[in-house]
């Protein structure tokens, strides 16, 4: 048996949440006692699969067919539970990104392997299996008790440290059963963000509410944005007018981003909105209102009006950076 | 065509959640019930595909997997304009167990797309839909933010970390969806209340199943330190905290 941990990549590269679930694999494989493996589902070069060694994953399985080219829910989770079959796999890993969540659950009824996604931390006990989650949009966390044989766990984003291990994995590449069954869906066309940083990655948010006032005065808070390397966000209101567009809404229905710093401009703190950044290690508010919720979740508060304090903001990051 | 909406009651977003029974269970105490927002937009989406349909698109059901005790939250949907309701009497046991009864529900009926929103805001596990479309070999397509229909099949805008697919599969299918299928939740109107105490709701008994996972306690997060307050006239001071105590930019 081994843990085995779906690593995702991009255009044959992987990210930093990548290395996170290896390293929340190989955490487990500790503590079980057993060894990570890694499966990676597209082309990725032997130079790039081996970064996931850095990270403790000692077997990497690459499986790289055409027809796996785009994302087929089904097919994803066949090659995933053949892989699992065939490590004899107790534990399963995935993300808790757009991927993990189209394809852990149906492994889940695949497999009957109880599934808790976007946990934040290694099992708090091993026999029963416990692992915490967030629950009610962050209001709380669950304790929550898998009992079977096989468990899925989809890891929540920034909430694991990167550990490295330095092993020197080994590589299988793998051909897995696709028959065409399993290939319903057509990828018509493929529209990428470009050069913009993007959300859910991001270590830096600056977001925006309806205290910017106008979509017209969205520059200072790109501008920020680009000084910091960060990604732009805004509240419900804002993406709902149309000043920005629904992908950067964050909130309880938009996204749940976890950054290393979160900006909050203009924005007045509804319940909604606070529970899609409380995650956040630091959050930074700017509101004209004193009383504004958004303080009882900020670790830094400047009471004022953001279109004022956002172009002094980037001047003192200008200033410090230059001395 | 037969569309289904899986609805899910959940407490109002802006519930202060307590628990009881030594954090064992919510306190359902003075609790506003409502359908849970991703859900709520799936429906609201279904109701413009079928009134722009001509008639292609017959009947909007949504299913609750419930106690007696959801049912206002049904008549909510009913009042929306859904045209009749299914109820598997029952209380959840995790998302397996009602991916089950709702799975069974489908192939008991042959709705031909089912949508489901991406997560509910009670235990946010973004589990259900998915599951369902594997217990019944069904294919998926998940993150959808855009949804057409053209005869038999569907065609939508699937979010990918990092932009968008243009995504088409043929019915049977389930489409999981997110912010920006529908722009606004639709509000029902006082007719729409009115028929909807008119309207069916099917109660049906569940299957037998098992849970694969139970939750054996809630914890509530730890107390937030106070906000530390920067005068606005000394910005200078907020990005050296920032870089010097928080060391985070």
């Amino acid at each position: 048996m081994s843990v085995l941990v779906y690593t995702e990549n991009w255009d044959g590269k992987f990210k930093k949440l990548s290395f996170e679930l290896v390293s929340y694999a190989s955490k487990i494989a500790e503590m079980l006692n057993t060894s990570t493996t890694a499966l990676s589902i597209g082309n990725v070069s032997d130079d790039e699969l081996k970064k996931l060694g850095t990270y403790g994953a000692e077997k990497i399985i690459s499986v790289n067919d055409d027809k796996l080219k785009t994302l087929e829910n089904k097919a994803y989770t066949s090659v995933i539970a053949e892989v699992a079959g065939k490590e004899e796999s107790k534990v399963i890993i995935t993300s808790n990104n757009n991927t993990g969540k189209a394809v852990a659950p149906r492994l889940s009824a695949k497999l009957k392997a109880g599934l808790v996604s976007g946990a934040t931390n290694v099992p708090s006990s091993l026999n029963p299996f416990i692992i915490t989650k967030k629950v009610f949009s962050g209001k709380a966390f669950a304790n929550v008790n898998i009992k079977t044989d096989i468990k899925i766990l989809s890891l929540a984003q920034n909430s694991f440290e990167l550990i490295e291990k330095n092993t020197t994995p080994s590589i299988e590449n793998y051909s897995p059963a696709l028959n065409d069954e399993l290939f319903k869906t057509n990828v018509k066309d493929v529209e990428k963000q470009t050069g913009k940083i993007i959300l859910t990655d991001a270590e830096i948010v600056v977001s925006g509410g309806r205290g910017m006032k106008s979509p017209d005065n969205w520059g200072p808070i790109e501008e920020l944005a680009e000084l910091l390397g960060a990604a732009t966000a805004c509240s419900r209101p804002v993406s709902d007018e149309g000043w920005r567009p629904h992908t950067e809404h964050t909130g309880q229905t938009g996204k749940i981003i976890a950054p290393n710093l979160y900006f909050a401009f203009g924005i007045s703190g509804a319940i909604q909105h606070l529970a899609g950044v409380s995650s956040s290690k630091y959050i930074v508010a700017v509101n004209t209102d004193k009383d504004a919720p958004v303080f009882e979740a900020a670790d830094y508060g400047i009471v004022g009006d953001a279109l004022k304090i956002i172009p002094e903001i980037i001047n003192a990051i200008k200033d410090i950076k230059a001395s | 065509m037969k569309i289904l909406v899986c609805i899910s009651n959940v407490p109002d977003t802006t519930t202060k959640v307590k628990f009881a029974d030594n954090n064992s269970v919510l306190d359902k105490t003075g609790i506003q019930w409502i359908i849970n927002p991703w859900d709520e937009l799936a429906l609201t989406r279904a109701l413009e595909l079928k009134e722009s349909s001509n008639g292609a698109i017959e009947t909007i059901t949504v299913l609750t997997v419930g106690a007696k005790d959801t049912e206002p939250t049904i008549r909510k949907a009913l009042a929306i304009g859904a045209d009749d309701a299914i109820r598997v009497d029952t209380e959840p046991k995790d998302a397996y167990y009602v991916a089950l009864q709702i799975a069974e529900v489908i192939k008991n009926n042959n709705f031909d797309f089912v949508l489901c929103g991406i997560e509910s805001s009670d235990y946010n596990n973004s589990l259900v839909g998915g599951m369902v479309s594997e217990l019944l070999n069904y294919p998926s397509v998940s993150a959808v933010s855009k949804l057409e229909i053209n005869g038999n099949e569907v065609i939508v805008n699937r979010e990918i970390d990092g932009g968008k697919e243009v995504v088409t599969a043929p019915t049977p299918v389930i489409a999981i969806v997110q912010k920006g299928i529908a722009k606004e939740p639709r509000i029902a109107a006082m007719r729409g209340i009115m028929m909807a105490k008119k309207k069916p709701i099917a109660v049906v008994n569940p299957v037998n199943a098992e849970a694969l996972t139970s939750i054996e306690n809630f914890e509530l997060p730890p107390a937030k330190a106070a906000c530390k307050f920067i005068e606005p006239d000394n910005v200078k001071e907020l990005v050296q905290l920032l870089r010097d105590e928080a060391k985070a930019i």
